[in-house]
């Protein structure tokens, strides 16, 4: 099927949630980012003493009784709540009601990178500790990577395709991407995509510990996350989930719905080099840039703002600047870049969706959030955006996810024009 | 143990277990078509059951449709034969 022939069905976000350390929703997190505020903080609910990494950026006071009935969050973890949390939220602002027609035309796909983690570390130990009458029976369900797709098509009805794409820390923009295909294709008309992860137990920071992968600024955490900065020490691991609404355009407007922005490029790929560094020069993130062009049909020099994958790793964040240079040339020096994760921290399979929310809200608002703790740039020609947002006009905004195992995977969002 | 204390037992872990309103248990309720405690919520609540009265409860002796006031026999029972 080709372009000529077929013009393809477009994609718009019609809504948005967002479960962060530094917001319990799209507008506080967003306010959060504008001012520069960092969630990351010494972890105070498990011991930490024998790590080598003792901060991280958890989600703060969330209650989960606001979002789902008791019998609900009791029987998920907590890496579901924050995603069924943040679908209800979005949801609600897509001002969306999912009849009995709608129904079988509603998808659901929720990438995560670790998933359940503090379930599967619960029956590890109660196994050990009470054996097998421990465990109770809804973990068979909810200790799986697609239980928070489930929970939520559960939630809403929603009976189209659903399930959780896993592509490491590139899960979230997977999945919108994946999400985006459901809609063009004319599988679905409606999808709730995004991602969400819960990586911070003993286990996922012993073994992101392991990998040599996590900041060990301990006694500094507000700072530990310094992404293109050259005194960056590693990543920060993080909690959250983001989910967008995404709908068929004509769909959208026909019922005047709230229209944030269009979806409009996806572009996925694989370094095939190593399971945790990325290629050396970038191989697998520029594929994923420029197919993300191609499919939206824009050149990089319209490219006003990217939200950077930015985790503040040695080899990420020398890698990807230089790979964004290859991909836009002289137009790398003029366009804004920064990383959000320097205040989020790394949320992992929730990532690339709060980034692309952060980006729907650049395009929106003309101003692009900054890249904190950016004191000594990695690139000094450049924009990292240093400290403080900055006042642009984002038409497009790209926003990168590069994993583990060498996912990679980009999105392009563009401000709405009929 | 009376019918009124485990009731009472019952009664809270429904509440922690499913987030059930106390004033909805009763002993004519239904787990299922009443108390919208399904098969496997109920499997948390025999656990929980049998850890608060110190009994062993056989999950032969609740079909579907079993009552707050069968459960509360089968624990006197158990409690009766020990």
């Amino acid at each position: 099927m080709s372009s000529e022939h077929a013009p393809r069905r477009r994609v718009v976000i019609t809504g948005c949630g967002v479960i962060s350390p530094i917001g319990l929703n799209a507008a506080a997190f967003w306010e959060s980012l504008l001012a520069g505020r960092s969630g990351i903080r010494r972890i105070e609910n498990f011991e930490v003493s024998d790590l080598p990494t003792q901060i991280a950026a958890q989600v703060k006071d969330f209650d989960p009784e606001q979002y789902m009935p008791r019998k609900v969050w009791r029987r998920i973890d907590p890496f579901a709540q924050y995603a069924l949390a943040a679908a209800v939220e979005a949801v609600e602002g897509a001002k969306i009601e999912f009849d009995e027609e709608l129904a079988p035309r509603v998808g659901v796909q929720i990438g995560s990178g670790y998933g359940p983690s503090t379930i599967q570390s619960q029956v590890t130990l109660g196994l050990h500790e009470k054996g097998a009458r421990s465990i109770g029976p809804f973990t068979s369900a909810a200790s799986a990577i697609d239980n928070a797709a489930g929970e939520i098509a559960i939630r809403f009805g929603a009976k189209g395709p659903s399930g959780a794409i896993s592509t490491a820390c590139a899960s979230g923009t997977s999945a919108i991407g994946e999400a985006m295909r459901w809609i063009q294709w004319g599988v679905c008309d409606v999808v709730l995509a995004g991602g969400a992860d819960d990586s911070v137990t003993r286990s996922d920071i012993a073994s992101a510990c392991s990998a040599r992968a996590l900041s060990r600024r301990n006694d500094d955490p507000e700072h530990a996350c310094r992404p293109f900065d050259n005194e960056r020490d590693g990543f920060i691991m993080a909690s959250g989930a983001g989910v967008l609404v995404l709908e068929e355009a004509e769909r959208a407007m026909r019922r005047g719905a709230p229209i944030l922005a269009e979806l409009v490029g996806y572009g996925a790929s694989t370094d095939a080099y190593h399971p945790t560094a990325p290629h050396p020069e970038g191989a697998g993130a520029q594929q994923a840039m420029r197919a993300a062009l191609a499919d939206a049909r824009i050149d990089a020099s319209e490219v006003d703002y990217v939200n950077a994958h930015g985790t503040s790793t040695k080899l990420n964040d020398r890698i990807e600047t230089l790979a964004i240079r290859q991909v836009f040339g002289d137009h790398a020096l003029r366009v804004p870049i920064s990383s959000t994760k320097s205040m989020t921290g790394h949320m992992i399979g929730a990532a690339g969706a709060v980034e692309a929310i952060a980006a729907l809200h650049a395009i929106r608002d003309g101003v692009v959030p900054p890249t904190i703790n950016c004191f000594d740039p990695e690139d000094t020609e450049v924009n990292y955006v240093p400290h403080t947002a900055q006042e642009h006009k984002v038409d497009v905004a790209m926003s990168n996810s590069f994993g583990f195992a060498g996912h990679n995977a980009v999105a392009i969002l563009r401000a709405w024009k009929p | 143990m009376t019918t009124e204390e485990i009731l009472e037992g019952l009664t809270a872990i429904l509440q922690e277990v499913a987030g059930t309103d106390p004033a909805e248990v009763e002993l004519d309720k239904s787990f299922v078509n009443d108390l919208d405690v399904d098969s496997l919520l109920m499997v948390e609540v025999v656990v929980a059951a049998e850890e608060r009265f110190g009994v062993s409860i056989s999950e032969d002796d609740l079909k579907d449709g079993s009552t707050v006031g069968d459960l509360v026999q089968s624990i006197q029972g158990v409690l009766a034969a020990v």
